[in-house]
């Protein structure tokens, strides 16, 4: 093994086994913390290590440095837990008197459920799932009641409009909040097929009754189907997501039917290989425990090979971050393919090319990437 | 040990190898780079500062190095990495020493929030400090450098970092970053200054860095609990004023001025809070430095 795989895999077990067994953090040395602060932060779990460190007592054994990184990240979480709630109650006061059913996804569904994944996450946006046909009403209510559209050209405009999943972000002038509105989990284009009407049919329903969020077999699959395919080249995969999705499992577990319906739900919503790829990766990084009669029943979900073993290899490497001080040109690359894969999965050959061919252009022609100083700070945490 | 008891050839290896770990009040930085516009410029302002042993954690790895991959054949320019994430455009390579400071600026701007971070310059003396909250443009920087240069111990030029615990100030005595006339104005003040080289056209203007005295930078882990808040403003040829304000206004003024204050949530108006209780509260005019230091050695003394 050379030195940079080498120096790789020791961070990769520091940072799985102080996720899998957190009950041992307080042994470790001054040189590991630093290591560990580093690399938890680039896979954004350092506000679930605080949290299992706070919950084991073990928060004044460790070293001072460390334990400061820690605080301020609690800090930070706590303080984007108040503004994404204070953001939802706001949501709801704007769109008073109307009658429409929002089911909050992911992050924002967690904290507002108190799901177990909300501990020591931080939370960026509010996120929204409303039905396609109430969208002109919702967004005109919004406009009106102080969120804006963010500044973006109308080529972009238009991609969202006629081939995404959710309209272009709205943020509200004074606070700065941002709020994503789906009405679909996959983009319109996107060639996993995706019925958003279920959707709703199954959603739980929270304190208002106005705010729902997904059915548990469904918001587990949307998890999975987030992680495996709203990636980002720079970032790889999320290996946060996958532990929400680790929290959900055992936390559904003990209702009745979760794992009967979790595969045929699957199946009907065209989520098969998403929901393979996690269970298969959640065993082998986090052991979830998974009935065996589900486990029985993946095989039949996989793809054929050699496609098995390559994703297999592919998502190993690009869900785990890498030492910051010796990258790997493999990670790179497999994080570039799973993206370029996500495309491809969200859009039709012949339109995708269109749209790449757009971006290229928009580049060579120096149109600059916006850098925003408020997503950066949030990257930090 | 300190920066300056390496030589500037071993300096610059160095930085140029796994990095220097030079510790800047309660931070600990290493510092990679391969630039010698950023190891010329950096020996002799850091000079001064501690370098720390490899068993304590280090709370930001950062690098100012010349593009990775083949771009650096193409264009002489610097890139601030943290972590080994590139987060800002390049800079010139001329403008390394600048970007690195900035860069570390906004490190802790990000990171540090289990502090307080007041905008806020800070000096003491006989264990009182002064904390001088401002804005860009009033002439913080400017009065902080004449005060530490006339027997005042610098705690911060930029932030003032409160630890929540127990309200005190942490120093964090680095490289004070002079603006445009103020380079001139500090000149004047104190010739024997130690001033970096100017850099022109920054995105600031002209920038110029000054060493901190020796003392503050030796008393960097000595804590001050601040006595009085003076919010100054430079206007030219304006008389001198030193005017008490309501603790009520003080208060806004610090809270609004601050980089984390939401962040903190209930912990911030407490510690504001305590920290305008503790204070006597002024606002400063001043247009001639000596007038202004002489007004604030005055307060000094009745303390005492």
């Amino acid at each position: 093994m050379n030195k940079s795989a080498f120096e790789n895999h020791r961070a990769q077990q520091l940072l799985l086994t102080a996720l899998r067994q957190p009950e041992n953090l307080s042994i470790l040395t001054t040189m590991e913390w630093d290591l560990l602060l580093r690399i938890a932060r680039r896979a954004r779990v350092l506000g679930r290590i605080e949290v299992s460190l706070a919950n084991s007592g073990q928060l004044a054994q460790i070293p001072a440095g460390a334990a400061n990184h820690l605080r301020a990240t609690r800090n930070v979480i706590e303080h984007r837990k108040t503004l994404v709630s204070w953001e939802v109650n706001r949501l709801l006061w704007a769109l008073r008197g109307i009658d429409v059913p929002l089911i909050l996804l992911k992050g924002t569904g967690y904290l507002l459920a108190g799901l177990p994944p909300a501990a020591g996450r931080i939370f960026a946006d509010v996120d929204l799932l409303v039905p396609e046909n109430r969208l002109p009403e919702l967004e005109s209510r919004l406009l009106a009641a102080g969120w804006f559209r963010t500044q973006i050209d109308p080529y972009d405009d238009r991609y969202y409009r006629v081939w995404m999943h959710e309209i272009p972000p709205l943020r509200h002038r004074e606070r700065g909040t941002e709020i994503d509105i789906h009405h679909r989990l996959l983009p319109k284009t996107s060639r996993l097929a995706s019925d958003p009407d279920t959707l709703f049919a199954n959603a739980g329903e929270l304190a208002d009754p106005r705010l729902k969020i997904l059915a548990p077999a469904d918001m587990v699959l949307h998890a999975l189907v987030h992680l495996f395919l709203e990636g980002d080249p720079g970032e790889g995969l999320r290996l946060r997501d996958l532990l929400d999705v680790h929290d959900l499992l055992t936390h559904f577990s003990d209702l009745p039917d979760f794992w009967k319906e979790l595969i045929p739900r699957a199946r009907g919503l065209g989520f098969q290989r998403p929901l393979y790829y996690g269970l298969i990766h959640l065993q082998q990084m986090f052991a979830t425990p998974i009935p065996a009669t589900v486990a029985g029943e993946l095989n039949g979900l996989a793809p054929p090979w050699p496609i098995r073993p390559l994703m297999a290899r592919l998502i190993s490497l690009a869900l785990l971050p890498e030492h910051p001080d010796y990258p790997r040109r493999s990670a790179a690359i497999a994080r570039w393919l799973l993206y370029a894969r996500s495309h491809w999965l969200r859009m039709p050959t012949v339109l995708l090319s269109k749209h790449l061919a757009r971006k290229l252009w928009l580049r060579i022609r120096g149109a600059r990437k916006r850098i925003d100083l408020a997503q950066l700070d949030l990257k930090q945490q | 040990m300190i920066v300056g008891d390496l030589d500037q050839q071993e300096f610059a290896e160095g930085l140029s190898g796994v990095g220097l770990c030079i510790q800047f009040g309660p931070f600990n930085l290493r510092i990679h780079s391969n630039l010698p516009t950023f190891t010329h410029v950096a020996y002799p302002l850091y000079a001064p500062y501690p370098l720390f042993p490899a068993s304590q954690l280090i709370d930001f790895h950062i690098q100012i190095t010349s593009p990775p991959g083949l771009r650096r054949w193409v264009r002489r320019q610097a890139c601030f990495a943290l972590d080994g994430h590139f987060p800002f455009a390049p800079y010139a390579v001329d403008h390394a020493f600048p970007a690195l400071e900035w860069g570390i600026n906004w490190c802790i701007a990000t990171r540090a929030h289990h502090l307080l971070m007041l905008h806020a310059a800070g000096v003491e003396r006989n264990g009182h400090a002064i904390l001088f909250p401002a804005s860009p443009g009033d002439g913080k920087s400017t009065l902080c450098t004449a005060l530490i240069h006339s027997g005042w111990r610098l705690l911060s030029d930029e932030f003032g970092l409160v630890r929540p615990e127990d309200g005190m100030l942490l120093p964090l005595p680095r490289v004070i970053p002079l603006k445009n006339q103020s380079i001139e104005v500090i000149r004047q003040f104190r010739p024997q200054a130690v001033i970096g080289p100017e850099f022109l056209g920054t995105r600031k203007g002209t920038v110029a860095h000054v060493q901190p005295p020796l003392e503050s930078i030796r008393r960097a882990q000595e804590c001050a609990r601040a006595r009085w808040l003076i919010f100054p403003r430079w206007i030219a040829d304006a008389p001198l004023s030193l005017t008490p304000i309501a603790k009520s206004q003080a208060f806004l003024l610090v809270a609004t001025n601050a980089f984390n204050y939401e962040v903190l949530d209930q912990a911030s108006f407490r510690l504001v809070a305590q920290l305008v209780r503790d204070c006597d509260c002024f606002t400063l005019i001043y247009s001639n430095l000596d007038e202004a230091i002489s007004t604030l050695d005055q307060l000094a003394p009745n303390c005492q």
